[in-house]
């Protein structure tokens, strides 16, 4: 490979290469053959199907992929045994949150000085779906384990989640809705009998 | 299950494309022709007549639209891909054919758009320009040999010595391919006009790379394809058709080699089809279509897909001996002993098997498309003027230099 062309440019030095095509290379037919037999195997194959076949698609609304099982979804609060959301509106996750998406507004339960969410709410555009929240909880209230995608929605407000979504999204999971964590065991002053 | 959305749809058209054009000229015409009141179904301005409606509307224009759906579910099947196979008619999804009725009906729903400065006469009759000479190109395509009349249930041993035939061919022209060439470089005006006709400056950029792409290839078409006259002496298609005999061995693909890839090559060129898309470049390049839309569009699509059967007629016809089937002359079979068969079902056969090598090199031609890259600009021009038309010149002279070595001897 000679240089044949030099030029300067400021401090660079521009080196354009002469390539020489070999006979075969010139000659385009033999290569053109090698590459139609390639596709021509493919083809020849995926025609035949069954065991042959190379296809790997995936018909989507039919067969899903399986997500793997750490796959950060739609958020759901966790129930009680008794039904009760399970957060205690201590505002961790809303500080977490890089994205400011939640909304908590908390209010007594009138059971010595336990609190619960009066409003919950997500808002699933502005989610970056990060997961610090799910990691800022203490008590196991709120998870990213439904393995479901945001719903699509017609106008933003839809795309707000509120409490009553997100303990239903627990559902979504085949998994028990109820919170299965257990921090210290049930503390004397819960009533479990009261629901929210 | 898999291989059969390859050959049996068309094989099942061809053939009852071909059942119905034996017996209309078989047996249908001649018989209105024998009451006072229907000698006119025999002249040949009424048989040209229903050649061509059978020809274009019963083949050329079903198998172009055809022809979308089989290069998506094609390249899919190259690709690992499935490919289109929602579409469904009653439920019924014949692997994904209902995609082309799909496609045909988004084209027609479409906006019809027309650029605010375009020259509006031009924008509309660019795509005319475009499809109208491909139609007119397929005049000259034979799909069979002569029709007897009234002789389709005897052994024919000639058809030519067999009184009243109808040739199963629009016009026999004695200029024939010439006739191929002068109206094909007419397509040159509807990609050109597009581009210009558009009002933008990338449009008229792929109408300049089509116009010249398209004059620097037709070049090497027509040098090629002189080796195949020199031998068969006829610039006719049926002539050379049957100059070429039912033995392969006759076949211009066996005198001719080199002219057959050289005209393959400069003949997919003016397709504009994928090694040699740059006019258009479907895929990144902004091409001279790029401000149509809707049907408009859509007729530039079928003018390619007509030009890829066009393409695989010429070529069946020059090189691959047209309807002639091995070993099937006019009175039967003649190949491993002697079979004779009636006259109107060798021209059945004779008909599908044309058909069948139809749909054989537009599967070639896709397979082609789908494999090759793009060339650039220079590369094209190199090929074209100084690769395939000095081998297409060779090709003449060695050619011309055999012929006349043999006469002489």
């Amino acid at each position: 490979m000679e240089p044949v062309f030099k030029k300067r440019v400021s401090k660079a030095t521009i080196l354009k290469l002469q390539r020489k095509n070999s006979f075969e290379q010139s000659m385009m037919l033999p290569a053109v053959v090698k590459g139609l037999g390639v596709t021509l195997r493919h083809f020849f194959n995926n025609v035949a199907g069954g065991e042959r076949s190379e296809a790997v698609t995936v018909q989507y609304p039919e067969e899903k992929f399986p997500y793997p099982p750490r796959y950060r979804g739609l958020h759901r609060l966790m129930h009680r045994e008794d039904g009760a959301v399970r957060c205690v509106a201590c505002m961790c996750c809303p500080t977490a949150c890089p994205a400011h998406c939640i909304t908590i507004i908390p209010e007594e339960t009138g059971n010595g000085n336990e609190k619960r969410p009066a409003v919950f709410e997500i808002d699933e555009l502005r989610c970056i779906v990060c997961g610090l929240c799910v990691e800022a909880c203490p008590c196991d209230a709120i998870r990213m384990d439904t393995g479901a995608h945001a719903h699509p929605s017609e106008n933003r407000a839809n795309a707000i989640l509120n409490k009553i979504d997100l303990l239903k999204n627990a559902t979504l999971n085949d998994k028990d809705p109820h919170s299965t964590a257990i921090q210290g065991g049930v503390p004397a002053w819960r009533d479990t009998n009261k629901t929210p | 299950m898999g291989i059969l959305y390859l050959f049996l749809v068309p094989a099942i058209a061809f053939s009852a494309l071909s059942a119905g054009l034996v017996f209309l000229f078989g047996i249908g015409l001649p018989w209105i022709a024998t009451h006072s009141w229907g000698t006119w179904a025999m002249s040949i301005w009424f048989t040209a007549l229903i050649k061509m409606a059978l020809l274009l509307l019963g083949i050329v224009l079903p198998i172009a639209s055809l022809l979308t759906w089989m290069e998506r579910k094609q390249s899919a099947k190259m690709q690992d891909r499935i490919g289109p196979n929602r579409a469904a008619i009653l439920g019924a999804t014949m692997w994904g054919i209902p995609h082309f009725i799909a496609d045909a009906v988004k084209m027609i729903m479409k906006e019809d758009f027309v650029p605010a400065k375009a020259n509006k006469f031009l924008f509309s009759i660019a795509p005319l320009l475009a499809v109208v000479p491909v139609l007119v190109t397929f005049a000259i395509i034979p799909f069979g040999s002569d029709a007897c009349t009234g002789q389709l249930f005897k052994v024919v041993t000639d058809t030519a010595a067999c009184g009243e035939t109808i040739p199963f061919q629009v016009a026999r022209l004695d200029v024939g391919l010439l006739f191929y060439f002068a109206i094909a470089s007419l397509a040159v005006y509807g990609t050109t006009l597009a581009g210009w006709a558009s009002y933008n400056k990338w449009s008229l950029l792929g109408g300049l790379r089509a116009s010249s792409q398209m004059m620097s290839y037709e070049v090497t078409m027509g040098l090629a394809i002189l080796g195949a006259f020199l031998v068969f002496g006829t610039l006719e298609p049926s002539a050379i058709v049957v100059a070429q005999g039912p033995n392969p061995i006759h076949w211009g693909i066996v005198s001719q080699p080199l002219g057959a890839i050289l005209f393959f090559t400069a003949a997919v060129a003016e397709t504009k089809r994928t090694p040699f898309d740059l006019p258009e470049g479907e895929s990144e390049v902004i091409g001279y279509f790029v401000e149509y839309s809707g049907m408009r569009f859509g007729v530039f699509f079928l003018a390619e897909f007509m030009e890829v059967i066009f393409l695989a007629a010429i070529m069946t016809t020059i090189f691959f001996g047209g309807w002639q089937v091995p070993g099937l002359y006019a009175d039967g079979f003649h190949i491993f002993g002697n079979y004779n068969m009636a006259h109107g079902l060798v021209l059945f056969l004779q008909t599908a098997f044309w058909g069948m090598k139809i749909m054989f090199f537009c599967w070639f031609q896709l397979m082609i498309r789908w494999t090759l890259p793009r060339f650039r600009p220079d590369q094209l021009m190199r090929l074209g003027w100084k690769q395939l038309l000095p081998a297409s010149l060779f090709n003449i002279v060695l050619t011309a230099a055999v012929v006349l070595w043999l006469e002489s001897k």
